[in-house]
């Protein structure tokens, strides 16, 4: 039991990060990577809103869905939804600074792709409520993972001499292929077990 | 009525190459990227995501003044979600093998940036026949932007086009192009290609307006 938690874990940290290897949640990864604090912080707020979706996808699934299978996307849109609004009445509560940094990016957590890819893969998975829960955790420290790696790669590189076509959205992109590049170095860690 | 019908070709036209979604704009980028190994599968993204935004758009347009502003987006997401519930049982009665491959990226299309944009900065103040021309010209310029994607991809990473192998046996494929860091390289490549095209059009633009006063 606990082997196949480590490998949910793992796989969704490192060899299928769902950045790097599934492109979700490109819109902050290229939109709020400017700078490494923000980004860790909307890593934070990411992982959370992943944690609780996960637990209210897995209460849809067996309590409701079981009874209207159609409504299932509606279902979890609006959940994603609400939780967001919550997290976002929090944040402005609690860290007025975060808030104002983090902008147009924390509405826009209910149209990351990540957050709905979660309570689809999971569905799709057939994931019980611990094993959604690690695998939620795991995809969030592995969007933030990204997140910070990128901003770090971005900050150094404000500082250096770049052709100025390059400069903005093109560079971003090469530099997330990069990345993706070397994250697919990954893909061999179970190969073995 | 009459100054409707005179602004529905350019409402359509500039989503397609001026207001472009994803080269332009740099929106919807997770589909964009993550379906596009091959050039069927942006053409089957293509016109689904233009259908749920199509329809989306005429929807929320007609009920424009029916929608209380507090819980506009709220509305938006649950009429966009239940278009592509729609779209998403279609295919998979109809293209099974392709739905299969993509399968949660077509649930996906819910949270695909362009549609919720449109409605907010469109559909949502414009009357329905220009909804549905801005909405086809995005559709239309976002799976132009996937095929161009795709077609680039498959070619180099499986050398063939729409499955018809074009190199002959002797190609070796640049597996990597249809692998995920693919899907980045060959974007920031394409993005900095029309950053060029943009900066020489504007230095002409710039040098006949500086001839013209003389």
């Amino acid at each position: 039991m606990s082997a196949k938690l480590l490998t949910i874990f793992f796989s969704a940290l490192l060899i299928n990060n769902f950045t790097l290897s599934y492109f979700l949640g490109l819109c902050p990864f290229f939109g709020v990577s400017g700078r490494l604090q923000t980004a860790f912080r909307l890593g934070v707020a990411n992982t959370f809103v992943l944690i609780i979706t996960s637990v209210a996808t897995w209460v849809l699934n067996t309590y409701v869905l079981v009874h209207a299978p159609y409504l299932a996307l509606i279902a979890y849109i609006l959940v994603i939804a609400s939780t967001v609004q919550f997290v976002e009445m929090v944040i402005k509560k609690t860290l007025p600074a975060l808030f104002r940094a983090l902008g147009i990016y924390l509405p826009l957590i209910t149209t990351n792709c990540a957050i709905l890819a979660l309570a689809l893969f999971q569905t799709s998975r057939g994931y019980g409520l611990v094993e959604g829960l690690v695998f939620a955790v795991a995809s969030g420290l592995g969007l933030m993972l990204a997140l910070v790696l990128m901003a770090g790669i971005r900050e150094e590189a404000e500082l250096s001499n770049i052709p100025r076509l390059l400069r903005g959205t093109a560079m971003s992109f090469l530099i997330a292929g990069i990345l993706s590049l070397a994250f697919m170095g990954f893909a061999g860690l179970f190969a073995g077990s | 009525m009459s100054s409707d019908k005179s602004r529905f070709v350019p409402e359509l036209t500039k989503g397609i190459f001026r207001e472009n979604a994803t080269f332009v704009q740099v929106l919807g980028m997770c589909p964009a990227l993550a379906i596009t190994n091959s050039v069927m599968n942006g053409i089957v993204m293509g016109i689904a995501t233009t259908f749920v935004l199509v329809m989306s758009s005429l929807m929320i347009s007609a009920l424009r003044k029916l929608i209380p502003s507090q819980v506009r987006i709220s509305t938006y997401v649950v009429v966009i979600a239940t278009f592509v519930t729609v779209a998403d049982f279609t295919l998979q009665a109809m293209l099974p093998a392709a739905h299969h491959e993509m399968a949660a990226f077509i649930a996906l299309i819910v949270v695909n940036c362009i549609i919720l944009g449109r409605a907010e900065a469109f559909a949502s103040r414009n009357p329905v026949l220009l909804s549905i021309a801005d909405a086809l010209g995005m559709g239309l310029g976002f799976s132009f932007a996937l095929v161009l994607i795709g077609g680039v991809r498959e070619l180099l990473g499986s050398g063939s086009f729409l499955g018809f192998p074009v190199f002959g046996p002797g190609f070796e494929p640049w597996v990597v192009m249809i692998l995920p860091p693919g899907g980045f390289l060959v974007l920031g490549v394409l993005l900095l290609g029309l950053a060029k095209i943009a900066e020489v059009r504007s230095r002409v633009a710039a040098r006949s307006a500086g001839e013209e006063p003389r």
